[in-house]
């Protein structure tokens, strides 16, 4: 929230910032709607969400119970939560793992041509996932990979690394230089560098890349239904398994959504600010 | 490291002998070989055997002999009337959402680029579609937002006088469009906000102190500062959008209206068809027609990027 009112707007100005800002208010309810109601209707009875729309009725945490208690296909939630928390940081940490010294090989000790090699990174992120995936399903099924946490580790990665690489680069030029030469100067070699001045001072814009990584890696859903579609599979695609074609199912769906939205909506929100910028991919400030 | 000053950093430089063996130049690229190698094993190689597929009749299950047929897959692509459709679908699925979220986002962005109270809180909820699992957006808005019955929309239709409407089963590709509109939105916003906070203040002060209208502020000088922003935001989100999938596998599963090409090309291969080459043909489109948009989009983010070098 802004507390401090920059300028101090006078008679006719300060209706017009009132109304401006009241209409924000609008907008912002208007356009949050829906999320709230699917917060709303996760508390309801199934007799109470399917039904012309009402907002007062007896709250109650059952649906919760049943939508992680009972496995509605193949795939329980405990399952499904254990193979996304895995498959996203085992995913994160090793695209930092490879986008942190190619940073550095962009940012701090840039290489010949490094600025085709950074539209190289991005333009794989250009190439549309269908351009892939019947390789890729080919060559997991000759593996024995198809339905192991370890295909959608490797694709995510691949998915993620390109935008990490981008990302970490903006934040590596704007460490001082005159740090890293201190550290060159002590004799510090590339791992000297990183733990001692890259790594911290960049800190911050690790984390909001890392961020990202999780929540692309979290909510992803083609190569997770294509390629694990049964007991290796994740969140988003647990969700789906609460869709029933008998019976009332409105309330439970949206108990599911709920808790499959959760972890990144909180981690987006306190990290929004840091998402402008990365959204914006580090080009624009 | 080397302590001697290098004329000229970066060009590849003859390997010198009674030095370490590996020059300064390839120090400086080892750092950057892991992800390199990572990504064209990951990108680079499924495309070319993507290509190389496109050129073979093969069917997939059951397991039939992979046969190369030359361009009788690019063929058979023009003969297709689905696939036809598949494209159609593909620009309004594509062209819509990006131009109505832009919109959206700028006026969200313009609303958001001044103080007032909770500002904070306003542009939280304004951002959160966007952080959603799309797989939920798709199923919240078709069950709960567009139901026939107890949808909220058709409740307001129905309080405006309207009679209510079956949305996905009536009109799928509108109801696609308008859950994409909503999650891309705030992907907008947040661009066009990027852009409205970078605007140099002192210029629009002087237009100001020189009796220049808001509204004339607005047209002629953060419009035209807005525009690279404007650029990539319909790029990027083009880029993204061209390859839906999440919305219209639970929301419709496909169908007249809605199966775009790459979904299309799901329902011809894994999706049940199994004729990978076909398939892969086409997929190529959708490769062809990104090639295009990335390109563009490469040259405006490479402007922005220059103008950071320059600043």
């Amino acid at each position: 929230m802004s507390g401090d009112d920059a300028t101090p707007a006078v008679g006719e100005r300060r209706w017009v910032n009132w109304g401006l800002g009241g209409l924000a208010w609008i907008t912002a309810l208007v356009f949050f709607f829906p999320v709230f109601w699917m917060v709303l209707n996760s508390f309801k009875s199934e007799q109470d969400a399917n039904t012309s729309p009402k907002l007062t009725f007896d709250p109650t945490f059952d649906r919760y119970r049943e939508v992680t208690e009972t496995a509605g296909g193949l795939l329980s939630f405990g399952e499904a939560l254990m193979n996304s928390v895995v498959i996203v940081l085992v995913s994160t940490l090793i695209v930092l793992a490879l986008a942190i010294p190619a940073a550095y090989a962009l940012a701090i000790k840039p290489v010949g041509k490094w600025r085709d090699v950074l539209f190289f990174f991005i333009s794989t992120k250009f190439l549309p996932v269908v351009a892939s995936i019947l390789p890729i399903w080919i060559l997991a099924r000759e593996l024995n990979l198809l339905n192991t946490r370890l295909v959608l580790i490797v694709l995510y990665t691949a998915i993620n690394l390109p935008l990490a690489v981008w990302m970490l680069r903006s934040f590596f030029v704007e460490i001082p230089r005159e740090l890293i030469e201190a550290a060159e100067i002590d004799g510090a070699r590339l791992r000297g560098q990183l733990t001692s001045v890259i790594l911290p001072i960049a800190a911050p814009g690790i984390a909001a890349t890392a961020l990202l990584c999780v929540i692309f890696a979290w909510n992803e859903f083609f190569y997770a239904v294509q390629l694990n579609p049964v007991e290796g599979s994740t969140v988003p695609v647990w969700v789906t398994t609460n869709v029933s074609t008998r019976g009332e199912f409105l309330a439970k769906l949206s108990a599911a959504s709920v808790l499959a939205c959760i972890p990144v909506v909180l981690a987006g929100w306190i990290a929004q600010k840091r998402m402008i910028r990365g959204l914006a991919m580090g080009a624009i400030k | 490291m080397s302590t001697t000053l290098r004329p000229r950093v970066g060009r590849v430089i003859p390997p010198r002998t009674g030095r370490s063996p590996l020059s300064d130049s390839w120090r400086r690229r080892l750092p950057l070989l892991p992800a390199l190698l990572f990504a064209i094993l990951l990108t680079q190689v499924p495309f070319v055997l993507s290509v190389y597929y496109s050129f073979t009749d093969w069917t997939v299950v059951p397991p039939g002999p992979r046969e190369f047929v030359g361009l009788d897959n690019y063929r058979e692509l023009f003969r297709d009337e689905a696939f036809g459709d598949a494209i159609v679908t593909s620009i309004q699925l594509t062209v819509f959402p990006v131009i109505a979220a832009l919109v959206l986002g700028t006026a969200f962005a313009v609303l958001l680029d001044r103080k007032f109270f909770g500002r904070g809180v306003v542009r939280t909820m304004l951002i959160t579609p966007f952080l959603l699992v799309p797989v939920v957006i798709g199923l919240i808005w078709k069950n709960q937002m567009f139901h026939g019955l107890y949808g909220v929309v058709n409740w307001v239709i129905e309080r405006l006088g309207g009679t209510p409407v079956e949305f996905v089963s009536e009109h799928p590709t509108l109801s696609i469009i308008i859950t994409l509109v909503w999650q891309w939105t705030p992907f907008m916003m947040l661009i066009m906000l990027a852009g409205l906070q970078s605007q140099p203040s002192d210029v629009i002060e002087a237009a100001k102190v020189d009796g220049a209208a808001p509204f004339a502020i607005f047209r002629q000088l953060t419009l035209s500062h807005l525009r690279p922003y404007m650029e990539l935001g319909i790029l990027l989100g083009a880029i993204y959008l061209i390859q839906v999938y999440d919305q219209i596998a639970v929301m419709t599963g496909g169908g007249p209206g809605s199966t775009n090409v790459p979904y299309y090309v799901f329902q011809r291969s894994i999706g049940g068809g199994w004729q990978f080459g076909l398939a892969s043909a086409y997929s190529i489109v959708v490769v062809i027609a990104s090639i295009i948009l990335a390109t563009f989009a490469l040259r405006v983010l490479s402007r922005l990027l220059k103008g950071e070098a320059a600043a």
